[in-house]
């Protein structure tokens, strides 16, 4: 099967454990003010690339990713589900850890009561208008081989979410109740953006939410930076973040505390783990 | 046995000068971690002191604090040298005060007196005199032996950086031999071994019988270089600070002797571990007292200097001396050769603080002890000054007992050396096969007047047949050059010291090096899979060229290139090995400048492969800068399929990331929540740090 693909990083170590090769899907559906990859948005771009080509590619280097495996980031790699599934099952076959980096922000499935339904809303019309149909059989079968998912919470705030995005966060929080279902493991992410994503209130709240999941396994904080304003200028977009400075390490290592703090009252408050 | 040899194991190496041998029968191995090592003594900083304050002054002074104008350097040439005698436990240096570079004319007279006056000072003219008129030196031999073609060669810049202006280097004593016997008793194997020569002079036995004689003279200047600073280095060191003390003279002594483009260390560290573990054991030193020996050792290795020209500097990108450790490393019965003394060692680029020299190497093995790779891993996050080099490969050839020489030349310490030999530019011989032997830049004539190429667009077959006929003539003129070079060293030049701290039978490696490879692959690879136009001048040499369409390049993985880079390093070894090597060296060849490909780029006009002329090739083994478009471990497979076994002397492939790309920093990242929050709160309490994420293989 084949699946458009921006590029392939063959030595990435910040998208999941170890060494990794990182797979950059083309095609997202989220404007987000701060992305750093701009040149992944548009759909059915980039090259067409065969799930077995870019396991050779692993395969032939497997030595360097003997503590890591592949990561699908993009990009949104569920914007294309297929191609998705495909990867991982057959990387799943030779061992090879898999790790899935998205927003979760076209997860189609609203839970009611007990059951997962269709969810209705504008991405979901976008998504299907590229013909892209995903039975709720096929998320199972892909969370089936997956090993960890990196989700990228943006905001906790609906309107904050859609200012940022371009997108409600609906989907986000039922893909995250999805996924603890399943009991995949999920590092969640939060990239800091000073005056935009680090207000302590909201992260407060972040915390407190992923802390009610016990699949939740960690928390990377990426502070915000700049290095992907010159794609801007390359594609003719507007930047939209023009007046913002980038994040320190040290306020994005505050950020990190807030959302710790976050979780610790929750998992108090559950009384998961609170033996001492 | 001996007094100064009480409680070691005995073997072999008390009959012979074996230091192997003692080394696999007493060595510790250690694998444990580095919380024994402590930090600098008050007079180990007050020294570094002292040091950081010359240096700067030296900077100030425009790179040269003092020079030797007219006082030639020898082992004795000096009196002793001190930054403080009451402080430094591990005393010498090369002049009689720290930071005077000395006077070594041997190599060249011009070049000695150019390294002066370009730095201000004005040699005695007698001994410029003397060294032109009366006694000849290395340089001048060359010049007297070299052919119109090779100085054509050297001049258009088709085989640069040859050693014959300057010393060679490459060679490294076997300095524990002093730590471990004693001069005297080397003295004594010498000279049997000059006793023991055929007797029948053939020029070879003749130039034996004297060559063992200088490496005699030398040993006991070596001996008298002790007595200078007081000690008596006739008897084996009898403790760990006689041991460091001991083998320092032996190096000592190379560096007053010869100004060589890379004097290394060889491998110490193991080897005086025996000594320190045997002296904590007894109870005469403490850990304290042996890492501050190491400590001023080190520091005494880092203040090893040339007087060099601004060219020499230019074409190294510093001032390299090349001082190179190497540490490590697994031995042939599977012992890894980690000592405490490793850590020792790598822990002085915490006490002293980050420096290149000397150039700490660690022979690097999957089977190395975890909290060895660990403290690797620390220090060269600390200080970026570790070098890591392959043990797997380099043991099947040479052993457990082998060092690296300058930064990649892996020989047996004591057992082999090798004659350096610079580079070939292939990228300019290609230039040479389209043009039929014109230089593009000064358009002589250098190499033989071949057919050109006189088609629009470049044929892959054609271009590939005459640049073989091509690689072979600068093979055969290279080796030649080279020839030359090592007879008038040997004669003019004599490592005497250094050879003197070596078997009586030495293995010489012949080497030869090339410059621009991935501009060959990337230029064959365009002919190949996209059409090449040929631009050319008035004179209808080509001097440009235009890529019509993409191609592959090299550093992406990519087997339709790589395998045009490993068929042009192969190709051209087996033309090297085609000829004659003096004294029966055996060829090797190395992909490795590592600074000097800016200046071969300088001097190479415009290539096929879209490279303009002037702009600088990659170092060694790399890809042509950012042209390898899918990360490190694409670009280090396409590097890794280059044969070892054509090009043993070394592939290097310069590396460079921003820290964040090895990996998030510590303190954002968190690999298991249940280790930042309190203990046992959301997941069973982790027994470790590793992330606890689902499948690991």
């Amino acid at each position: 099967m084949q699946g458009w693909i921006h590029s392939v990083e063959s030595f990435g170590t910040v998208d999941g454990p170890g060494v990794r090769m990182v797979i950059f899907f083309q095609g997202c559906p989220m404007r987000c003010a701060y992305c750093h990859n701009p040149d992944t948005w548009g759909m059915r771009q980039g090259v067409l690339m065969t799930s077995e080509e870019l396991l050779g590619r692993f395969r032939r280097n497997r030595h360097y990713y003997r503590n890591g495996g592949i990561t699908a980031t993009g990009g949104e790699p569920l914007c294309q589900p297929d191609f998705l599934i495909d990867l991982f099952r057959k990387a799943k076959k030779e061992k090879i850890s898999t790790c899935l980096d998205t927003s979760g922000v076209v997860f189609p499935y609203r839970k009611n009561g007990t059951v997962w339904e269709a969810a209705q809303s504008g991405i979901h019309e976008e998504i299907r208008g590229y013909g892209v149909r995903v039975p709720l059989k096929d998320y199972e079968e892909l969370l089936s081989v997956t090993d960890l998912v990196l989700l990228d919470i943006k905001h906790m705030d609906a309107d904050r979410h859609r200012k940022l995005t371009g997108h409600s966060n609906e989907a986000v929080f039922a893909f995250m109740e999805f996924l603890a279902e399943k009991q995949v493991p999920v590092w969640v992410r939060r990239v800091a953006v000073p005056g935009h994503t680090d207000d302590a209130e909201e992260l407060l709240r972040l915390g407190e939410y992923i802390g009610g999941f016990p699949n939740v396994k960690a928390v990377e904080v990426l502070p915000y930076h700049t290095m992907g304003r010159s794609k801007y200028d390359a594609l003719g977009i507007g930047y939209r973040l023009e007046e913002v400075p980038e994040e320190s390490k040290e306020e994005a290592q505050k950020v990190r505390e807030r959302i710790l703090e976050g979780i610790r009252k929750r998992r108090n408050a559950d009384g998961i783990g609170s033996k001492k | 046995m001996r007094e100064e040899w009480r409680g070691f194991e005995s073997g072999v190496w008390e009959r012979e000068i074996n230091t192997r041998d003692f080394i696999q029968k007493n060595f510790s191995f250690y694998e444990g971690d580095e919380s024994f090592l402590t930090g600098p003594t008050e007079a180990t900083k007050a020294l570094w002191e002292q040091v950081l304050e010359l240096a700067k002054k030296e900077r100030e002074a425009g790179g040269v604090l003092a020079m030797d104008t007219d006082v030639i350097s020898t082992i004795t040439s000096h009196g002793p040298g001190y930054l403080d005698k009451t402080k430094e436990k591990i005393v010498g240096f090369q002049t009689d005060e720290p930071f005077k570079r000395s006077l070594q004319p041997y190599g060249g007279i011009r070049m000695a007196a150019k390294a002066c006056s370009d730095n201000g000072y004005q040699i005695d003219p007698q001994i410029e005199e003397f060294f032109t008129v009366h006694r000849k030196t290395h340089n001048a031999g060359v010049f007297d032996a070299y052919t119109p073609e090779m100085r054509a060669c050297r001049s258009s810049h088709i085989i640069t950086g040859l050693p014959d202006a300057y010393g060679r280097g490459r060679i490294i004593g076997d300095y524990r031999r002093v730590a471990l016997y004693g001069v005297d008793r080397l003295i004594e194997d010498k000279e049997d071994q000059k006793n023991s020569t055929r007797t029948i002079m053939y020029s070879d036995v003749i130039r034996d019988r004297e060559e063992l004689s200088e490496q005699i003279r030398a040993l006991k200047d070596l001996k008298k270089l002790g007595e200078i600073y007081g000690f008596d280095i006739g008897r084996p060191a009898g403790n760990v600070q006689e041991a460091i003390q001991w083998l320092y003279f032996g190096y000592l002594a190379a560096v007053k002797e010869q100004n060589g483009a890379a004097m290394s260390l060889g491998r110490t560290s193991t080897f005086l571990d025996i000594y320190a573990q045997r002296d904590l054991e007894e109870g005469r030193f403490t850990e304290e007292e042996i890492q501050e020996f190491v400590d001023h050792f080190i520091m005494k290795l880092r203040l090893v200097k040339f007087a060099r020209t601004p060219e020499y500097n230019a074409l190294f990108s510093g001032d390299p001396t090349w001082v190179t450790e190497s540490i490590g490393g697994i031995g042939i019965d599977g012992r890894p050769l980690v000592t405490r003394m490793s850590f020792r060692y790598l822990h002085t680029l915490q006490n002293l603080g980050a420096a290149p020299e000397p150039n700490m190497t660690v022979l690097w093995s999957p089977r190395l002890p975890q909290a060895f790779k660990r403290y690797c891993a620390a220090v060269s996050i600390e200080s970026s000054s570790i070098q890591y080099e392959n043990d797997e490969l380099m043991r099947v050839t040479h052993g457990d007992d082998y060092a690296i020489a300058c930064c990649v030349s892996s020989m047996r310490v004591g057992k082999e050396m090798q004659f350096f030999g610079a580079r070939a530019n292939l990228a300019k011989c290609l230039l040479y096969a389209i043009n039929g032997g014109v230089d593009e830049i000064t358009k002589k004539q250098v190499a033989p007047e071949y057919r050109p190429i006189t088609s629009e667009y470049l044929d892959y077959d054609e271009v590939m047949h005459k640049y073989n006929e091509m690689m072979k003539w600068l093979a055969r003129v290279y080796v030649n050059m080279l020839n030359i070079i090592h007879y008038m060293h040997d004669k003019y030049c004599y490592e005497k010291l250094q050879m003197a701290l070596h078997d009586k039978k030495v293995t010489r490696w012949f080497a030869t090096g090339i410059a621009g490879l991935s501009v060959v692959a990337d230029s064959l690879s365009a002919i190949k899979y996209a059409k090449v136009k040929v631009i050319r001048d008035a004179d209808g040499i080509a001097v440009d060229y235009e890529v019509e369409g993409d191609f592959p390049k090299y550093g992406n993985d990519d087997d339709r290139v790589d395998e045009i880079a490993r068929d042009v390093v192969h190709t051209f070894m087996q033309y090297i090995k085609g000829n004659h090597t003096y004294r029966g060296g055996i060829p090797t060849t190395s992909i490795l400048t590592i600074t000097s490909n800016v200046v071969y780029g300088r001097h190479t006009g415009s290539t096929p492969d879209g490279r303009k002329a002037g702009q600088p090739f990659a170092p060694g083994a790399n890809p042509m800068h950012g042209r390898d478009k899918h990360g490190a471990i694409a670009s280090l497979a396409s590097v890794s399929k280059l044969p070892f076994r054509d090009a043993q002397d070394g592939i290097s492939n310069t590396f460079t990331v921003v820290p964040g790309a090895l990996g998030r920093e510590t303190i954002v990242i968190s690999g298991d929540l249940a280790l930042e929050l309190d203990e046992g709160c959301c997941n069973p309490p982790a027994q470790n740090a590793e992330p606890d994420y689902g499948t690991a293989e």
